[in-house]
């Protein structure tokens, strides 16, 4: 997005994180997490021009296939393999407003619950026209939508059987790096759900839910693709008490 | 009005470097990868190298981390149409992502000195880096900072660093100089030398 176009944030600092939403550092239920997670409290400042400004991306960052998994990885005339759906939303930040020109970049297994990577373990075959990765930048309102296949839950070495649910992994740039973010969206309806330690971190009921992805039929596109919205919340800064504006709250 | 709470987070797990860095893992995507490169012209100020390593609670380098920095240009400017305290360096992105090296887990970013950048009461902080880490295991992102050995002065009245009371954990926000133009910052997770992680 041109600077010109691009509309001022709010003003103000940082709301603090709501932390009772997010997942625990320490999990033990996900191993990696036991040696991986900061045991000291986090030091807690408020934020400053280092983390209200972060990369701003646009357009011209963006290929005309970088939004479609089906064909950015596929030969000419070739599809990835696998139900073809179309995951959409809107990003928002905690006050509601539409985050736009937010960067969303999308990493995902195949069909069959494999990833396009030298350490993968699984035995399911890989996709030849499935690279496994895209992006796009939201709307001017926030929306941002991309088209893949759906991807196959997978076996992974944590307990003995444990299986994560299908998944689709996002990462997001608002425009500030205090907004940064890392989560994982789920499919409606599926077993596997109640039963994933990495989920099992998220001890909030509300905010797991909001990890699920629900069965869009008004977005589908007819005879090719089912459609999963997921609805994506970035933080939210305070309104500066100096600043005499409406907008916001 | 309905509440709106900020997405849970998930882990990035052990494969966040083919959404992030797929050259990196052999997916030939978008003509390179982003954050790849952070200066894009000649540049104003004092080029540098930043290089270190994502360290567990036993000791072990992760070579599974995603490392990510933010940082001011030489004059405490940043590349974003968000500045309105001037021109940013137009050579300068401010923003570099490494996946560390498949073997190592070292990662490096060619990078420059940053200037400083005031705090919200006006004062200066010391020159800085923001630094993001994500990886397996880790369930939320994780922020801390950057600071520069040989910025003692700036350092003492900066507002973070004077005010962490553990002397000794303040040390670990500090990279040091190996050679001219080369500064060295490892960051533990977990431990006896355990990154000061910030809740900003």
């Amino acid at each position: 997005m041109p600077p010109d176009q691009t509309p001022s944030p709010p003003l103000g600092g940082f709301m603090a994180r709501n932390r009772a939403a997010q997942p625990a550092a320490f999990h033990p239920a996900y191993k990696t997490s036991v040696w991986r997670s900061p045991r000291a409290p986090l030091l807690s400042f408020p934020s400053s021009l280092s983390e209200e400004t972060g990369p701003v991306f646009g357009q011209s960052l963006l290929g005309p296939l970088d939004a479609d998994l089906l064909s950015n990885f596929a030969a000419p005339g070739e599809t990835a393999i696998g139900p073809r759906i179309i995951v959409h939303g809107r990003v928002v930040d905690e006050s509601g407003r539409g985050v736009p020109g937010a960067l969303v970049e999308v990493w995902q297994a195949n069909a069959g619950g494999r990833y396009r990577h030298a350490k993968e373990g699984y035995l399911a075959p890989l996709d030849p026209n499935f690279g496994g990765c895209g992006r796009c930048l939201t709307d001017a309102e926030g929306h941002y939508s991309f088209r893949t296949v759906m991807p196959g839950p997978y076996p992974w070495p944590n307990g003995g059987n444990d299986w994560r649910p299908a998944h689709i992994h996002l990462s997001l740039f608002g425009p500030s790096f205090a907004q940064r973010l890392i989560t994982q969206m789920y499919f409606e309806g599926d077993p596997l759900i109640p039963l994933c330690p990495i989920l099992g971190a998220v001890t909030d009921a509300a905010a797991l839910q909001r990890l699920v992805a629900t069965l869009d039929m008004q977005a589908t596109i007819p005879m090719d693709s089912r459609a999963f919205r997921f609805d994506i919340v970035l933080r939210g800064r305070r309104q500066s008490v100096f600043e005499n504006r409406k907008e916001g709250l | 009005m309905p509440p709106f709470i900020e997405t849970a987070s998930q882990t990035a797990g052990p494969y966040v470097h083919i959404g992030c860095t797929p050259n990196v893992c052999g997916i030939a995507m978008y003509g390179g990868d982003l954050g790849a490169v952070m200066r894009t012209g000649p540049v104003r100020g004092e080029e540098i190298t930043l290089t270190g390593a994502v360290h567990d609670g036993m000791g072990a380098v992760l070579k599974d981390a995603l490392v990510e920095i933010w940082q001011a240009d030489a004059a405490g400017l940043f590349n974003t149409p968000f500045e309105r305290r001037g021109q940013a360096d137009p050579n300068f992105t401010g923003f570099g992502r490494s996946a560390g090296d498949m073997n190592t887990g070292e990662f490096t970013f060619h990078t420059l000195k940053p200037g400083r950048v005031p705090w919200p009461d006006g004062r200066l902080q010391a020159p800085h880096v923001s630094v993001w880490v994500v990886a397996r295991g880790i369930n939320i992102g994780l922020q801390t900072r950057l600071y520069f050995a040989d910025e003692e002065a700036a350092n003492a009245e900066d507002p973070i660093l004077s005010r962490i009371e553990h002397r000794a954990r303040a040390e670990t926000l500090i990279a040091r100089r190996t050679a001219p133009g080369a500064y060295r910052f490892d960051i533990h997770l977990q431990g006896p030398k355990e990154t000061v992680f910030l809740d900003i």
